[in-house]
């Protein structure tokens, strides 16, 4: 019998068309535009001005207080100016211009392909060149990795837990990077233990990834502490709470971090982020991005420069479908629609997808049925429909009540829901008003 | 008659008179004055309760004008200067005189301006939308058109016009409560003074972008070139936010800065027409 979360979850169609096709360099673009703010915290502050000269992984905006993160240009050439750049929301944010001359590296980084197995940096001293190399969590949320990496004081950390589930839909990004860098992954999954002060780690990769277990398996044999654990294929088990459950059987509580129950969560993709940077000292400027869809002439996943705009990725990937009708910024259950192909690859885009015309309408809204489907769909035991209706009726205290902020917008009520109801869309409107009602009260 | 019947009206009657005695005293020592003014004043509040004036309903309001020493800061929007006469002369207070305000949209993004970039087929809800993305155009500003104003109307002095896609206000209606300028989650409606003759002149932008990315998204934007500034003999424009402002106590209804603005951003409603410019020269010249 297979792991699993015990509550709720779904099982959407898989459609992972590129687990089979090997990761590839994107080409250099001619210009680059890397947004300040790619992770959860204060945006960074801006190190470069018009005409200043840069090379490739060189600092172009530090961090800005604890929960934030160093940002390094991904090019070599010249500033061309900093000033705002839609982002995948459409807003207007910071981002440093680049024009492309080469592609001189910085001399620090070693780019080598030899494997460096030998660690022997302290617990602060990997801390701080995870802070410096700018590495954020790469399973989507881009949450800040020194943050997760320093525990408060009076907390304990037992067990570290490594997320290989890759529980979307479509995306494969994760897979090829334990198909192909497993050794690197287990070599950053020792250094996250020696920083951690744990003994134990723990890889959880759904049942659908068979050869990425088996991979993994193998090399774990020559690693102590490492342990490879397949999962039932179940959406949404990436989920850092859904994950711990699965795998130790402990339960986060309700407003609380997975490091109260004694584990630290991060993505396969962040432990190999982690290998380069204190291995190979290269800081976090590239990542693998799958692009995919039904009618992509050559669907695959890509080693991506961060600030290259999407359209490069989809010209690599076969070039614009005619049939296409929606193009989606991270994987379908949780990922955003973008309206606008020259946005930048940040650090947290795991994967583009396309969907053509017919697949990519919403049904049409009708009454609710009181069937109760989101409430089985729903992975942390609320009820999405409730919630949705007190959102909308802007009972936001009695929300409030019912956790609505313990909501990870996972979407799987509104995938669920017969009657076509954007559960989500109602829910999100709901949360951010909540918090926003919390921190209010907080300030009085 | 039996004498049950006697016992029975006797016991009942003594039970009342006991009853009676008790409440008389429970009353008098839990005794609650209320000021019989609050009553009056409410009586001729207009009765809405849509919270216009900035308190929970008329009644509230009401409580607040008796207890209040003078009326700076409370106003009746719906009922207007005549309520608030009223209540002043019941109170015997001086009433404060506050210029009537009608709602304008701070937008004219119509699709024939605003050209639409995206479909937006999630909830039709202004708030979620601007949560999500920047909307349908490209401007991230502008009327996002699902009407959360229209819905949060409580006189039916809103509706949205198919045909631009924005919402309109109906003056004579308005009462300036105020609902729709919270509901709009892009501040979009302010709340003007009433000029004579229903008057009105505004800038019809809220885009604060720099004048390049506003225009391309926007035919009818503000792009800051402070042309209207300069036009102003009164010194009622300021442009902050790359975004030019009309301040309704100082502008004089001139409409010098109408004719100025190279991308028409600013609206003029119920002037009468203009001169044509051929006769307007010609004056110019025999003066």
């Amino acid at each position: 019998m297979l792991k699993t979360f015990p509550i709720g979850g779904i099982h959407p169609p898989e459609l992972k068309l590129t687990s089979d096709s090997p990761i590839r360099q994107l080409p250099v673009p001619q210009n680059i535009t890397i947004p300040i703010t790619q992770h959860i915290g204060a945006p960074a502050t801006v190190m470069v001005k018009k005409g200043d000269s840069i090379k490739t992984g060189q600092l172009i905006a530090s961090v800005n207080g604890f929960v934030s993160s160093n940002i390094h240009t991904s090019v070599s050439g010249i500033v061309n100016k900093v000033d705002t750049v839609p982002d995948t929301t459409g807003y207007r944010q910071t981002a440093v211009f680049i024009d492309v001359a080469g592609d001189e590296w910085i001399d620090t980084i070693d780019r080598s392909s030899d494997l460096k197995k030998e660690c022997n940096l302290s617990a602060e001293e990997i801390t701080k060149k995870c802070l410096d190399a700018g590495i954020v969590g790469l399973g989507g949320a881009t949450f800040p990795s020194h943050v997760k990496l320093s525990i408060p004081k009076g907390k304990k950390c037992n067990v570290l837990i490594i997320n290989g589930v890759e529980c979307e839909p479509y995306l494969t990004s994760d897979h090829r990077l334990m198909l192909e860098k497993g050794e690197e992954i287990m070599v950053g999954i020792t250094i996250l233990m020696k920083a951690l002060v744990v003994d134990k780690a723990m890889i959880g990769i759904e049942n659908n990834k068979k050869d990425a277990i088996e991979h993994l398996s193998k090399l774990a044999l020559n690693y102590k502490g490492i342990t490879v654990h397949p999962l039932t294929v179940k959406y949404p088990q990436g989920a850092e709470k859904q994950l711990i459950k699965a795998l130790i059987n402990r339960e986060v509580p309700s407003g609380h971090l997975p490091v109260d129950v004694g584990a630290v969560v991060h993505n396969v993709g962040t432990a190999f982020a982690v290998y380069e940077a204190v291995q190979k000292n290269k800081p976090l400027f590239e990542r693998v991005v799958t692009i995919t869809g039904k009618s992509l002439t050559n669907p695959g996943n890509y080693l991506v420069r961060i600030g290259s705009p999407v359209k490069n990725l989809i010209e690599a990937a076969g070039g614009l479908p005619e049939d296409t009708g929606k193009i989606i910024n991270g994987g379908p259950m949780m990922g955003k629609a973008l309206n606008n192909t020259d946005v930048p690859v940040v650090k947290g885009t795991s994967g583009i997808v396309l969907f053509p015309d017919s697949e990519s309408k919403r049904d049409e809204i009708k009454p609710c049925i009181r069937c109760a489907k989101c409430i089985s769909a729903c992975a942390l035991n609320l009820e999405p429909h409730l919630l949705a209706t007190l959102s909308l009726k802007g009972l936001f205290e009695r929300a409030e009540q019912e956790r609505i902020t313990d909501c990870m917008e996972c979407g799987s009520c509104s995938y669920t829901c017969p009657a076509g109801r954007p559960l989500l869309d109602y829910i999100r409107l709901g949360k951010s008003t909540v918090i926003k009602m919390a921190r209010q009260r907080n300030i009085k | 008659m039996s004498p049950t019947v006697i016992i029975t009206i006797i016991s009942l009657s003594l039970l009342a008179i006991v009853s009676a005695v008790i409440l008389y005293f429970v009353a008098q020592k839990f005794k609650i004055f209320e000021d019989p003014r609050i009553d009056q004043v409410q009586e001729i509040l207009p009765a809405a309760n849509c919270g216009g004036c900035g308190f929970a309903g008329c009644r509230n309001f009401a409580e607040a004008l008796v207890a209040a020493e003078t009326f700076d800061g409370l106003n009746c929007p719906v009922g207007g200067s005549a309520v608030m006469q009223s209540a002043a002369g019941i109170l015997g207070k001086a009433a404060v005189a506050v210029d009537p305000t009608v709602a304008v949209l701070l937008c004219n993004g119509t699709p024939d301006y605003r050209p639409r970039t995206s479909v937006y087929d999630g909830a039709a809800d202004c708030r979620i939308q601007h949560s999500l993305y920047i909307g349908e155009t490209d401007c991230s500003y502008g009327c996002l058109g699902n009407g959360d104003c229209v819905k949060a109307c409580q006189f039916d002095a809103m509706y949205m016009d198919p045909v631009t896609q924005l919402p309109v206000i109906i003056d004579d209606k308005c009462v300036a409560c105020g609902a729709c300028v919270k509901a709009c989650p892009r501040k979009l409606i302010e709340l003007r003074k009433k000029a004579k003759k229903d008057r009105k002149l505004y800038v019809a932008c809220s885009n604060c972008d720099k004048g390049g990315p506003a225009r391309r998204a926007c035919k009818v934007a503000c792009i800051a070139c402070s042309k209207c500034v300069k036009a102003c003999e009164f010194g009622a424009i300021v442009i902050e936010n790359n975004l030019a402002y009309i301040n309704a106590a100082k502008c004089t209804f001139c409409r010098k800065c109408v004719t100025e603005c190279p991308t028409n951003s600013i609206l003029e409603f119920n002037f009468p027409p203009r001169k044509p410019k051929v006769e307007a020269t010609a004056e110019a010249i025999n003066n």
